[in-house]
Order: C-alpha cells, then structure tokens, then sequence
C-alpha cells in the first residue's frame, strides 16, 4: 500500500539554513547538509529546501548546498525558491535534486512548465501553488506571497496538470506561520479537482494537523517546517501518531 | 572490477551515480559513460531512465551503436545488467506512452498506463510502497518482504512471462516491481531514492 509522506522542509538562504534544528549536538547548526541527513536519518520521507536567497549574486550557493546534500541523503529532494527557467531546473537537477519546485515562473509563464516536464519527465516537477482566500475563492500569490494576481487557485491547479507538473504543493498564504493547522477546505477542493498529488503546506502547529490535511484534505503528502525544527516533534513521533490514527506511513 | 552507469541523455541520474559511488567506495571503480567500448569491456552495466518510455527509447538510439552494445553485454554475452525505472521498462518488446514505441525486447512484454480505475488511484504513483517479494532475487539478499521502496511513475511493465517477476507492489493492482531474467535485473522503484534498503539493493547487484 502506498504510503502517505512526511515532509520537512527547510528555508535556505545564502547557503545557510535560517530557521533550523534547534539540537545541541549539532557542529554546524546553520549547515542544511547537516540538518538533511538529520531528516532523512531520523525517516523523513523526502527533503524540501526552500531557497530565500534574495540577492542574485548569491544564488549560486543553492547548486553547492544541493550537490552536496544529495551525495548524503539518499531519499527524494526536492528543491524551490528563484526558480525562472528550464536552465534553472537542468542546474538544479544536475547538481543532485530529484524534484524541482516553480511557483512565480510558473504562474508567469505555463511554458516553463510544459516544456521542462516534457525535456526531463513530469516526475521530477513540482508546482508550487500559493493561495490567499479572497470571499468565497482562492486566488493566487507570487513573489513570495507579496503579489496578489487573482487568478483563481483551483483553476490554476487544474491547468498545471494539463501542463505536466507531476505533483502540487500547495500552500496557504492565510496559514503558513500562524501553526493553526492546513487550509483543508483549499487542499480538499484541489485534491478532488486534479488526478496528481497534492503535498498540503502551510500552518502546522501540531501533528493533528498532519492528521488533517492527510484525511481531510486529502492530500498525498504533509509539508512542515517548525514543528520539526526546534525539536517540538521528531519525524519519528510524527509518523507514530499519523500510525495510530489510522493513516498508512512508512516505518 | 568496473560498473557503467550508461549516461546517455535520458534525464537526471545524479543520484543513480551518487547512490553507486556511496556504495562502491573506493572497492569498485563506477563509470558514467556512453563510450561503447567502455561498456564492452566493464563487468555490470546499469540502464538508468528518467521521462517518458519514447524520450528514453529515442535517446538510445541517437547514441550510434549504443542499443547494440547493450544487447551484446546482456543477451551474448550475458553479463549483469541493472534497469531502473524505464531503464526497466525499455527490456519490454513496445511501449504505449506518448505513441507505440518499439523497445529493446529483452524481456518480452508491453508497457502501458497504470489502470488509476477512474481517478481512484492518482497518477503518478509517487512515494513509498512496500515490495511483495514472489521470487527469491539475488538483488534482494538480505531485504525483508514488505520493505518500502521509492516509486514515481504511470506506467508499468507487464510481462509476458509471469516467471521473471521477482516482486510486485499494490497501487490499484499487482504492479510488477522487480524482475530477473537470468543476468537482467530490474527493478520499477528507485534504489537510488530508497534510503539503506535501497542502497542495499545497489550493493547487492554490485556483489553479483
């Protein structure tokens, strides 16, 4: 049986991990090579970097921090932030990550995504969706959240299947921060209008979130950041705990 | 002793090559290459493949020679070779993604879409399922029946011969997983991708 996936993901800028694991054992505690094969050690079921890296002269740190990781961890790894062209993903990819997430290239122009899930297989594209409510719908966000282009989120979702993306992930911009748990009525409504699967993101407090985003939202996958960084919940009790409600995951 | 990692522009084997080289160590000398002579002259060969059963069909043939080589190592002289993901499903006699794709008919059989019994099942399959092992596989010494794997594709291999099938997963239905056929090998997950099981699968193929 196909097993629902716990994903930790960790913000990356100029090569260093802002908000981290807080472990007293770390030598490097801003290394996000280090703080992966924590992850994947301790059961992750994939890796996520998020590169924040605002200034382009500093953007090739990502490709080292990425090479690096994936000659360490040998679990999925998937890797956003900045993303602007296939020549971005072909890097990204060639340096070691199996998954490249593109969110403002994406909702600028679709072709990115047709034509890189044609050239290197949808498998390895993710679209990162990230959504605001606005009355009764959701609309889309780029830049980081800082753009509001109204286009209406689950629509979008739909067509970036069209277009090949292999997988969602789709983040609240409502939630993510605020640890009162997923927007499970936008995952659910994505979820049940695309045939991929959708990796839910933004808003985890507690592992009961996990639990609803995975059984409300019907998501395949649960994406988390603090949670697991200042070692409130290890992957390990997370999963013993989605285990014991019922949900089926990788022990 | 020598193991190729064929590259021959199918999509990403990074990690095929990282997952090789972290288990080689420095006991056995991994090669990437599409040199055929490279190819001839090494002991075990590994058929990566990432996209669609066309791209990775296509790819093949563009390298002069490559598809025959390959044969000769397999099927003459029948030396051990590895296929990942489609570098599995290419032993197939044709494929059904994109268009009917002709493959290299290794082991007899078609290729076609994961039946997802209309949208029940999500497509691609993606993540961890546990392996069925039906067959006792040398690539699967020392792996517990029912160990995750790391899967992520639509399609899947269907043999004609039932007998090469080593193990299988459930998504929607039986899904072949694993194949030997005397010295061919392949498996639909990713050991590249399946942490210490994984690797141990790579370790495995590389002790043969």
């Amino acid at each position: 049986m196909l097993k629902n996936r716990i994903i930790p993901c960790l913000d990356v800028k100029n090569g260093r991990v802002v908000k981290g694991i807080n472990f007293v054992d770390l030598q490097d505690a801003g290394d996000p090579v280090e703080q992966a094969k924590i992850y994947s050690d301790g059961g992750a079921d994939e890796i996520c970097f998020l590169d924040i890296t605002a200034s382009s002269e500093n953007r090739d740190t990502i490709y080292d921090v990425v090479e690096r990781t994936s000659k360490n961890c040998f679990v999925p790894l998937t890797v956003g932030g900045g993303v602007r062209n296939v020549e971005d993903i072909n890097k990204l990819l060639n340096c070691g990550a199996d998954k490249v997430s593109i969110n403002t290239a994406a909702v600028q122009n679709s072709k990115v995504v047709e034509e890189s899930s044609k050239k290197f297989g949808s498998q390895c594209i993710v679209v990162a969706i990230d959504a605001k409510k606005n009355s009764n719908k959701w609309e889309i966000f780029t830049h980081g959240g800082r753009n509001n282009t109204g286009i209406d989120a689950i629509e979008y979702a739909k067509r970036m299947e069209d277009c090949g993306a292999g997988e969602l992930l789709v983040t609240s911009m409502d939630r993510d921060g605020t640890q009162v748990g997923y927007d499970i009525k936008l995952m659910s409504k994505i979820s049940s209008k695309v045939n991929i699967p959708v990796i839910a993101s933004g808003g985890v407090g507690n592992l009961d979130h996990l639990v609803d985003g995975i059984k409300l939202g019907n998501a395949s996958a649960v994406l988390a950041a603090s949670i697991f960084h200042y070692g409130k919940h290890s992957i390990k009790e997370a999963k013993e705990y989605l285990e014991s409600k019922g949900i089926p995951v990788r022990i | 002793m020598n193991v190729t990692i064929v590259d021959y522009n199918s999509g990403n084997i990074s990690s095929v090559i990282n997952s090789f080289k972290e288990v080689a160590k420095d006991k056995v000398n991994i090669e990437v290459t599409s040199d055929l002579n490279k190819i001839k002259s090494s002991d075990k060969v590994v058929l990566p493949g990432q996209g669609s059963f066309k791209s990775c069909v296509d790819a093949l043939n563009k390298i002069n020679g490559l598809v025959d080589t390959l044969s000769e190592f397999a099927i003459t002289n029948k030396k051990p070779l590895l296929g990942i993901c489609v570098g599995l499903q290419m032993f197939a006699d044709i494929g059904y993604e994109e268009t009917e794709t002709k493959g290299l008919g290794w082991v007899s059989g078609k290729v076609s879409k994961i039946d997802n019994q209309n949208g029940k099942y999500k497509l691609p399959h993606i993540g961890w399922n546990q392996i069925n092992i039906v067959k006792e596989s040398k690539i699967f010494k020392g792996i517990e029946n029912n160990s995750h794997m790391y899967f992520v594709h639509s399609y899947e291999f269907v043999p004609e011969d039932k007998n090469v099938v080593s193990a299988t997963t459930n998504y929607s239905s039986n899904i072949v997983c694993s194949v030997e056929k005397e010295n061919i090998f392949g498996t639909q997950f990713h050991p590249e991708k399946s942490d210490k099981i994984g690797l141990q699968v790579i370790n495995n193929f590389i002790n043969l």
